[in-house]
Formats: C-alpha cells, sequence, structure tokens
C-alpha cells in the first residue's frame, strides 16, 4: 500500500537531489538547469500526492502553473546559457565570478 | 501741557533721514547735498531738544513716557519701541544735538579733502540717531538697541580710513573690549526681566524696592544679593562702553579715527552713555551699596591712573583721550557715591570742553598738515592765534580753574565724595585730588608744547627733494622711540617724510573749524557756573534721578551752597585748586622754562617712566593672555576639536569604519554561483529550524 508518506518522502529526496546538484556541481550550467527543473518536480509530485489524498483538485491545476512556468523557464535559461557561451566560451560555473567583491 | 510725539519722533528720526541721504544717496547728492542734508538733520533735533528742554524747565510741560511702536509680544512680555522724556534725558538730547551739530559743521572743513566725505557724514547723522534713540528710551530693550548700534557707529568710524592697518586693529580692539562689557550689560537686563518680569523702565523702577532681600545663588555656598548683582552686570556694561579700568584699553586706540569723532563719540557724547545709564538706574543702584562700592573703586582707579599715562603720551589726541578716561573717572566716582546728578553735571561740562579741546588739536593737526606728534610743534600761538585761546579754556575748564565750567563739576564730585562714607571712600578721595594735580600736568604740557616755547618744526618747502638726508634723519628719530612709532598715528593717508619738517608754514583753520570751536568755548566757561545751583543742588532733575536720603552726600555739599560766585570765589582757597594750580607751575617750569628737566626726571625716574609709557603693560598683558590665548585656544580647538574630533573621528573615523567592515564583508561576495546556493539553503534551513523551535 503507498501512503502519502512515500510521495513526500520521494518528494524530498527529489528536492535533496537537486539541492546537491546545486552546489556540488562545479562544471556546467545545464546541470544547475536540470537541478532547478528536478526541485520544480519534487515540489509537483507533492501536490499532486496532496491534491489526490486531500480530494482537491486545485492541486492539480497549480501543477499545470508551475510546469508552465518552468517550461518558459527553462528556455530563458537557455538562451541565456547560449549568450554566456557566446560571450565568455565557456559554461564552467567555477570560472563565472564577476560578481565577485 | 504735555510734549508731542510728533517732536520728539522728529528729533530722533530727522537726523536718521540725514544718514540715510547721506549714505545711500550719496553720489546722487554729491558732497555739498550729504552735508547741507545731515546738517540739516541735525539742527532740527538740535533745535527741537532745545525746544524740549525749554518746555520741560520753564513751559511747565510734563514728563512724556509713552510708547511708541510695539515690536513684539511674547506672553506678559512687550518688546516695545518708546520715549520717555524728562529733564535727564532733555538734558542729554541737547548735549547730544549740540555737540554733533557742531562736529556736522567742524567736519566741511576737517574733511574737505577725503573722498568718503559722504560716508563719514553718514556715519556721525547714523550715529547721532543711535545716541538720541538711546537717551530717549523708556524701556531697556531700546536700551540695548541704542547701546549696540552706537557702537557699531564708534567701530565703523574708528576703522574710518580702513586701508590703514593700524586703525582696523583699533576698531577691532574696540569693538571686542565692548564686547566684554555688553555681555555683562545684557545679562543685567536679563536679570533684571527675571526679577522685576519687566523691561519697562517706569514698571521696573516702581517695582525696583522688591529686589531688597531677593539673592541669586551664583556660587555654590553663598546667595548673592539680586540688586547688587544687578547693579555690577550693568555697570559692567557701562564700564566696557564708558572705558573704565579694565576695560579702557580701547579708548586710545580709538584716536585712529578722524578727529571729529573723536571729538563727538570717544569724548562728548558715547563713552558717556554708560554715565548715563547709571544715572538712569539710579532707583535700582540705590538699592545696593555693594555695586556701588565697586563703582566707586573702579572709577577712582581710572580717575588716577589713567590721567598719569596722559602724562607722558606725545601724540597730541593721546594726551586728550587719557585726559577723556581720567574724566570718565571722575564721573564714576560721583555715580559710585550716588552723586548722580553730579556725574551728569560733570557729563554736560566735559561734553563741551573735551569736544572743544579735541576740535582744538584736530585744528592744530590741521594747521600742521596732518602732525600728531608734539614733540614736532611749539610756538603754534602766533600761527593760529584762535585755536590757541579756544585750547587754553578748555584746558583751563579741564583743570578746574574756578568759574570755569570744569571747577564747578569737578569740585562738586570732590566734595561729594569728601562727604561719603561709603567703602572706598577714602582711596577715591585720594585719586581725586591727585588727578586734580596730574590732569593740569598733563593739560598745561600739551597746551606748552603745542602752542609755546621754540618751535621744533622746520618748514622746508621742498622737504620730499631731499631724499637720503631727510630719510636719515627720520629713521634715527624713530629708533630711539621704536615702541612709540607705532603709537603714533598719522592722521591721514598721505606720508609725509621727515617728521617735524613741514612743507608749507602752519596756518589757522577756516571759518567752519574756528567758529565750532568759539561756539563751545562759551558753554566751556558759564555753562558750570549757570546752571551749578539748580542742577546739582536744587530739585531740577525732579524723579529722574533717585537718591536715597541717607546716601545724598551732594545734599550735604550743598549746604555750603552759596551760589555760583562765591562756590568760584571759595574755590581759589580749596586744595584742589591748589593742587591744579601746582600742576600748572610744575608744567609751566618744565614745559615752558626749562625743558631738559624733563629729561632730567625721565631718566631719574626711568623704571616710572617705563611703567607709564606702557600703560601699565595692560595692553600687553591683555595681548598675551587673551590675544594670543585665544589664538592657542583657537588653534588647539582647530587641532584637537576640528582636526581630530570631527574630521579625523566623525567624518573620516566613520568613512574607514565601514571600509573596514566592507573589506571584511566583501570576502563573502566570491561571485560563485555554489557560494550563493550554499548561503541560501543555509538560511531557509535556519529559518526553517527556527520556526520549528518557536513553535514548540
Amino acid at each position: 500500500m503507498i501512503t502519502l508518506s512515500h510521495y513526500i518522502v520521494l518528494g524530498a529526496i527529489l528536492f535533496c537531489i537537486a539541492v546537491a546538484g546545486l552546489f556540488i556541481n562545479r562544471k556546467n550550467v545545464i546541470v544547475l538547469l536540470m537541478a532547478i527543473e528536478l526541485m520544480l518536480l519534487a515540489v509537483n509530485t507533492n501536490f499532486v500526492a496532496f491534491s489526490r489524498f486531500f480530494g482537491d483538485v486545485g492541486g492539480q491545476v497549480f501543477v499545470f502553473f508551475i510546469l508552465t512556468v518552468a517550461a518558459a523557464e527553462s528556455a530563458i535559461g537557455l538562451a541565456i546559457l547560449v549568450l554566456l557561451f557566446r560571450n565568455r566560451s565557456t559554461i564552467n560555473v567555477a570560472e563565472i565570478d564577476s560578481m565577485k567583491g | 501741557m504735555s510734549l508731542s510725539l510728533s517732536i520728539l519722533l522728529t528729533i530722533a528720526l530727522a537726523p536718521l533721514v540725514g544718514a540715510i541721504l547721506a549714505g545711500l544717496f550719496g553720489k546722487l547728492i554729491g558732497r555739498a547735498g550729504a552735508h547741507t542734508a545731515t546738517i540739516l538733520g541735525v539742527a532740527i533735533a538740535c533745535g527741537l531738544s532745545f525746544y524740549v528742554l525749554y518746555q520741560l524747565v520753564w513751559g511747565g510741560a510734563q514728563n512724556f513716557n509713552q510708547d511708541v511702536y510695539t515690536w513684539f509680544e511674547i506672553g506678559r512680555f512687550h518688546a516695545s519701541v518708546g520715549f520717555m522724556i524728562d529733564r535727564l534725558t532733555a538734558m542729554m538730547m541737547v548735549v547730544v544735538t549740540f555737540v554733533s551739530l557742531l562736529v556736522h559743521l567742524y567736519t566741511i572743513g576737517y574733511m574737505a579733502e577725503d573722498p568718503s566725505y559722504q560716508r563719514f557724514f553718514s556715519y556721525i547723522s547714523l550715529f547721532t540717531f543711535s545716541m538720541l534713540m538711546l537717551v530717549m528710551s523708556n524701556n531697556f530693550m531700546q536700551l540695548f538697541f541704542g547701546w549696540e548700534a552706537v557702537g557699531l557707529v564708534s567701530y565703523l568710524l574708528i576703522g574710518f580710513w580702513y586701508k590703514r592697518p593700524t586703525a582696523i586693529f583699533a576698531n577691532l580692539k574696540a569693538f571686542l573690549v565692548n564686547r566684554v562689557g555688553d555681555f555683562g550689560f545684557l545679562l543685567g537686563i536679563s536679570a533684571i526681566l527675571y526679577f522685576l518680569g519687566t523691561l519697562d523702565y517706569q514698571t521696573a523702577f516702581d517695582h525696583a524696592p522688591e529686589l531688597v532681600g531677593k539673592t541669586l545663588q551664583i556660587t555654590q555656598n553663598h546667595a548673592w544679593d539680586a540688586a547688587t548683582v544687578i547693579g555690577i552686570l550693568l555697570f559692567i556694561g557701562a564700564m566696557g562702553k564708558s572705558a573704565q579700568v579694565p576695560l579702557h584699553v580701547w579708548l586710545p586706540d580709538s584716536m585712529e579715527g578722524p578727529t571729529p569723532i573723536s571729538a563727538l563719540i570717544h569724548a562728548a557724547t558715547m563713552v558717556t552713555a554708560g554715565i548715563f545709564m547709571v544715572a538712569r538706574m539710579s532707583p535700582i543702584f540705590e538699592l545696593t551699596e555693594g555695586a556701588l562700592s565697586f563703582i566707586l573703586v573702579i572709577g577712582s582707579t581710572t580717575a588716577l591712573f589713567t590721567g598719569l599715562i596722559g602724562i607722558v603720551q606725545n601724540d597730541i589726541k593721546r594726551v586728550i583721550a587719557y585726559s577723556t578716561l581720567s574724566q570718565l573717572g571722575y564721573m564714576t566716582v560721583a555715580l559710585g557715591v550716588s552723586a548722580y546728578s553730579g556725574a551728569v553735571f560733570h557729563l554736560m561740562t566735559h561734553a563741551f570742553f573735551k569736544a572743544l579741546l579735541f576740535l582744538g588739536a584736530g585744528s592744530v593737526i590741521m594747521g600742521m598738515h596732518h602732525e600728531q606728534d608734539m614733540r614736532y610743534m611749539g610756538g603754534l600761538r602766533k600761527y593760529m592765534p584762535i585755536t590757541w585761546i579756544t585750547m587754553w579754556v578748555g584746558s583751563l575748564a579741564l583743570a578746574g580753574t574756578p568759574f570755569f565750567a570744569g571747577f564747578y563739576s569737578k569740585d562738586a564730585i570732590i566734595e561729594a565724595v569728601g562727604e561719603s562714607h561709603r567703602w572706598g571712600a577714602g582711596y577715591a578721595y585720594f585719586c581725586v585730588m591727585a588727578g586734580v594735580f596730574v590732569t593740569s600736568l598733563y593739560s598745561f604740557r600739551l597746551l606748552y608744547m603745542t602752542f609755546h616755547g621754540k618751535e621744533r618744526f622746520r618748514v622746508e618747502p621742498a622737504a620730499h627733494g631731499h631724499g637720503h638726508d631727510a630719510h636719515a634723519v627720520h629713521h634715527d628719530a624713530h629708533h630711539d622711540d621704536a615702541h612709540d612709532s607705532h603709537d603714533i598715528a598719522h592722521d591721514d593717508d598721505e606720508h609725509h617724510g621727515t617728521p617735524g619738517v613741514l612743507e608749507h608754514a602752519p596756518h589757522e583753520s577756516p571759518l567752519v573749524v574756528t567758529i565750532p570751536l568759539l561756539l563751545l568755548a562759551v558753554p566751556s566757561i558759564i555753562i558750570g557756573g549757570l546752571t551749578v545751583g539748580p542742577m546739582l543742588f536744587g530739585d531740577w532733575f525732579g524723579k529722574a534721578i533717585h537718591v536715597d536720603e541717607a546716601n545724598n552726600v551732594l545734599a550735604e555739599v550743598g549746604h555750603e551752597f552759596h551760589g555760583a560766585i562765591a562756590m568760584g570765589l571759595h574755590g581759589f582757597i580749596q586744595l584742589p585748586f591748589l593742587l591744579a594750580l601746582a600742576g600748572f607751575i610744575v608744567a609751566t617750569v618744565i614745559y615752558l622754562f626749562k625743558p631738559s628737566i624733563a629729561d632730567t626726571v625721565k631718566n631719574a625716574l626711568k623704571p616710572v617712566y617705563n611703567l607709564l609709557d606702557h600703560k601699565y603693560w595692560i595692553d600687553e598683558l591683555y595681548f598675551a593672555v587673551f590675544a594670543k590665548g585665544g589664538v592657542k585656544l583657537g588653534e588647539g580647538l582647530s587641532k584637537v576639536g576640528d582636526a581630530a574630533i570631527i574630521d579625523g573621528a566623525v567624518v573620516n573615523g566613520s568613512a574607514t569604519l565601514v571600509q573596514h567592515i566592507a573589506g571584511g564583508v566583501r570576502r563573502l561576495q566570491s561571485g560563485f554561483l555554489f557560494h550563493y546556493v550554499f548561503a541560501m539553503i543555509l538560511g531557509l534551513i535556519l529559518l526553517l529550524g527556527g520556526y520549528w523551535l518557536i513553535g514548540q
């Protein structure tokens, strides 16, 4: 029997993987974007699980919005990435530190 | 019948209108226009002042006391402009406007060649206005404003030749020393407001007896009597304005100004404002023995010790300046023994003969082509007979020769001091007695050095052409008196090569100069005898001057008064006259017959001479303590307060602090995305953790 806890644990695991991806990764900006997607997926999983268990459709409606925004965000993120590569000839995260104080 | 307000307003405002016309429209109306406008203004004021005095004394007019204009009101406190006219005020108005009128006339001659002719007329008319506002005031506020206004005009006039460094030094000194006095004066006025709740004269005087028994906690263990504190504070104001020891140092230096203003402001009128003020405040001063004793001691010190300095001065104007100081001391002594009317009486007679002496000195200076050093004069009586005779009249009056104006006032003061039993009266009696001898000595020394004896100047038509020779003499002459050379104020911008060498022979001054001299000589002779009876011993001032029965020394003196002529005749066998005669004889022997004695005495009494020549080193002391101290304090504040604390700690310090904090914080700003993410996650955990802890 799969309970709500299973879904929530799955979401938490996904989220932690995403966070780990964000700051363990030192090489590739694309991985960052992927990690962000993963985070959003973790949230979506929670939304869907709660929606199903509480019988409230509102949660699933929210998931659609988040997916839409995530798609737009990925598109913009990839566009920025392309521009970044054109300008700096690299997408290595450890080399991008122009915000250094 | 009463005085009309419009007349009083005209008296006060006519000189102001003249001053504005000459000052702001001087270029437009020209030199003749400027002197016409101002003289007309002052003449109107003078004529109407005489009318007011006439109405009060013979016309049976009531005293006038009315507010004219309300400046502002705060709660129960009214600040207004108003006039209080009684006989004391009327007499002051007549003296001020009369002397001012003659000085205006005289200025036409004296300043004829000055490029700032209009400015000068504007200033002296403005001065007349300020002085009238001061004496006519019916409240302390207006008194203070008039007080400051005359101080301002005095400052402007001492520095009239503003291109001369000595004049600028002198006017700054006068201004600063007067500030010391004004500080006390302002505190005194504040104390009156604090204790009596009003600045109106009449109300304050009516309530003055309430001051008795009130005290003021100034020092920790001693409660000060309120009336004494008020009296001393007000008198400190008078010390500044009337140049009493130790605030006398500005008056001799004020001789840097043109001679007419030395006569008008620094001898006849402004410097007597302090005397007038104390006399006006007599209901308050009568309450306090302590303040009056203080006044007595200060006055007698001034009377004797500044007179002594006059003996060793060589600048003709400075001799008269020190004589003014000494005479102001006499007036102050009279105030100190409660002989207020004696002080005011001496103020009046002194105004005439001292203005005469100053204008005479100005005439001599003009005749000598702006030479002021008496060592280069002598024998001038042949060249300028009118000046000579009028100067003699003025000096005889000053020395207190019986039947001259100065005799009556000075003798009355000496007698009054003799009758007084106030603390310090013994010292004062000695000082005023010795002062008579000193006065006579320096007066006749001045006359002999200037008008009699050998001519100590040469007339060389082409003095400037002499070149090296003349300059060598010049250099030597000044080398002997190196300390003197900066004291000798040359009264004009033009510098002549050698002292004692004139391009033209001395000449008598024009009529505009000699007529005021003659007009002043008349009251210098007769005014004392005419007015001594009613003014001193009668009830002439009425309620304007209040003297307690127990303190009324003049009434004591009055018992022996049997008319002016009898007093004059009696004066010949009195000690003061004998002392004056002794001074006259000493001066005659030394300066007329055997000038070499002067040097012998000078060398024999070298320390005394040095002491007097350096004016008791008071200037040096003030310079070392206050001026140098002020500079040191300023430097200290600039280095510590400004540079170190404000600039260093506050301004640059806060900037440095921000820089250091920022330097630390910028290490956190690595620019790496993963660091920021880490911080975000950490923050999130802390936030949630905190939330969870609180929720527990």
